[in-house]
């Protein structure tokens, strides 16, 4: 039971770790906190159980959750760059708006089930294993193609002129890089990216909720969070792996919560502490400074 | 004769148009520069100099005139087109090189400049000899840090390869916006050195803003004088030769009263 457990977390993780690196392109690299997130993850799980309903193939369902993923990161961008509406506002524009359109997707119901559909986690190669080694397998493919894809593109000239428009736009521009369309492509991508995770953990749960949206930023921002302070200073692609196992132990972080009693619906509760926490580690490191305690003790009051 | 690369005619610039701020920064500007020309540019604090490198860069558009490069209007092209054939160095350290990417990925940042760029593997390795021999030419450890993060380095090195960038691709026109201002008297002088045997050997065409006047009269063949949005100086060749620090001083003393 306890090992079943263990396995379904590596899963959830590994599903759940898409939206850590789709987050990871802007939060990280473009250095902006994109909250359309919010409203992209449960359109992508709209979108394909809704197009699994309709008889389309769980692959070009889970393409299809992409594709809604972009357009939303899309409409953000060009509300950010074009529109010059800050990105924070930009972005909860889009994810308001994004909630209408699933409740549409999902022809006004709020709940959506995939019951007897197919779905990735049914495809022959993942069928057969072992109970919950389903969605450890599928999310590790998945997990493993989007990192080597990610990598490759950071290392393209295309993506290191992305990485420099986060990191110093002024020179960007001055070295002939179109801004702008690097804001609005990484947004594109980043969307896209959890689009995919939306359709993922949808098939995994076997249904799409309009609320499954709530909170997911936290989570993403968990993963990436926990990643870097749990592995500290790393190359980018390093980091891109620590984002992964950040997802992973986050998901252990909650099975703990979970056994001690609290249930699922204080998780929300307990993702945005497990996150503040992190996010104050230098903060805490400061503060517990042993070394400038002891200074302190022996340093005359002057 | 050689023929202007650059030529300004009659140009204005506004900022804050159509409110109660509107100012007009350059009032009918001319300035014909030529290639392989170095000119060194003087004007107090307000007088324009940097907005005339923003209106040449396209941070600025122009209310009236013309901007021409090789006798074609360019003052309709966005700053990242006009980056094909000019680059610039900022006087803050800060703004040159981006702080989180290494010395050598920013190197190779410059080596597109002004360029489209695809989804093609960037070949970091293949240009880190080249980068190497390029940044021990500049004398201050820089070719030791090639896989530093910029934002490690000191505002020395960091200036020098902002200048390595900017002429690493050779630009048509360079701009130098007080470039050594922000280092400390040695480095600074060290820096200004190392430009002006790049500028010469490269056969640059060069606008530099600068503070000192020494500096002003030692480098470049032409000195120029910016005061109220206009050019209300212009020396070169022979003449910019024999000018002295005294005759400069009862120059701007003139133009005060």
């Amino acid at each position: 039971m306890t090992f079943g457990l263990g396995v379904s977390a590596i899963g959830q993780g590994l599903l759940w770790a898409t939206l850590g690196l789709g987050l990871f392109l802007t939060f990280r690299i473009l250095d902006f906190p994109d909250m359309t997130v919010e409203g992209t993850f449960p359109m992508g799980a709209a979108a394909c159980v809704a197009a699994i309903n309709n008889g389309i193939s769980p692959i070009w369902a889970t393409l299809i959750a992409i594709g809604v993923g972009m357009l939303c990161g899309l409409a953000t961008g060009l509300l950010y760059t074009k529109g010059r509406i800050p990105i924070l506002l930009a972005g909860i524009l889009v994810m308001t708006a994004a909630y209408s359109v699933n409740l549409r997707i999902m022809h006004g119901r709020s709940n959506l089930t995939l019951l007897d559909k197919p779905s990735l986690l049914k495809l022959p190669i993942f069928a057969h294993a072992p109970m919950y080694f389903d969605s450890v397998f599928l999310g590790f493919t998945v997990i493993v193609i989007l990192t080597l894809v990610l990598i490759y593109f950071l290392q393209t000239d295309l993506g290191q002129a992305f990485i420099a428009t986060g990191d110093n736009e002024k020179m960007a521009r001055s070295l002939g890089i179109k801004t702008d369309n690097m804001k609005i492509m990484g947004l594109m991508v980043s969307n896209g990216v959890i689009g995919l995770g939306g359709a993922l953990v949808a098939q995994n749960d076997g249904y799409a909720d309009v609320n499954m949206g709530i909170g997911v930023i936290v989570i993403a921002l968990a993963s990436i969070i926990i990643g870097e302070v749990a592995f500290g200073e790393l190359t980018m692609n390093q980091r891109l792996v620590a984002v992964t196992l950040g997802s992973i132990l986050y998901r252990f972080v909650l099975l703990v919560v979970l056994k001690l009693g609290f249930n699922t619906n204080d998780l929300k509760l307990f993702s945005s502490v497990v996150l503040a926490l992190c996010m104050m580690v230098p903060v805490f490191r400061d503060m517990f400074n042993l070394k400038r305690v002891w200074k302190r003790g022996i340093s005359t009051h002057d | 004769m050689t023929k202007p690369i650059l030529e300004l005619k009659h140009v204005v610039t506004k900022v804050n148009r159509n409110t109660p701020e509107e100012l007009t920064l350059l009032k009918d500007l001319n300035l014909s520069i030529n290639e392989g020309d170095f000119i060194t540019i003087l004007g107090s604090n307000g007088a324009g100099k940097s907005t005339l490198f923003n209106t040449i860069a396209g941070n600025l558009t122009i209310d009236s005139g013309d901007i021409l490069l090789r006798g074609e209007s360019i003052a309709n092209e966005s700053e990242e087109r006009r980056t094909r054939f000019l680059s610039r160095v900022f006087q803050d350290p800060k703004l040159g090189t981006a702080p989180r990417m290494t010395v050598a990925e920013n190197l190779l940042l410059a080596t597109k400049r002004g360029e489209h760029r695809h989804l093609t593997p960037r070949h970091l390795k293949q240009h880190m000899a080249e980068f190497k021999e390029m940044t021990s030419g500049m004398g201050n450890g820089l070719n030791e840090r090639l896989t530093t993060p910029t934002g490690s380095l000191s505002g020395g090195q960091r200036q020098a390869l902002s200048f390595l960038m900017a002429t690493l691709k050779k630009p048509d026109i360079l701009l130098l916006d007080e470039h050594t201002a922000a280092l400390d008297p040695k480095t600074s002088q060290e820096l200004m050195t190392a430009t002006n045997e790049r500028i010469i050997a490269q056969n640059l065409t060069c606008l530099m803003i600068t503070h000192h006047l020494d500096d002003a009269l030692k480098y470049g063949n032409r000195l120029v004088v910016i005061s109220d949005g206009k050019i209300t100086y212009d020396v070169s060749g022979d003449e910019k030769q024999q000018l002295t620090q005294e005759k400069l001083y009862s120059f701007f003393s003139d133009l005060q009263e």
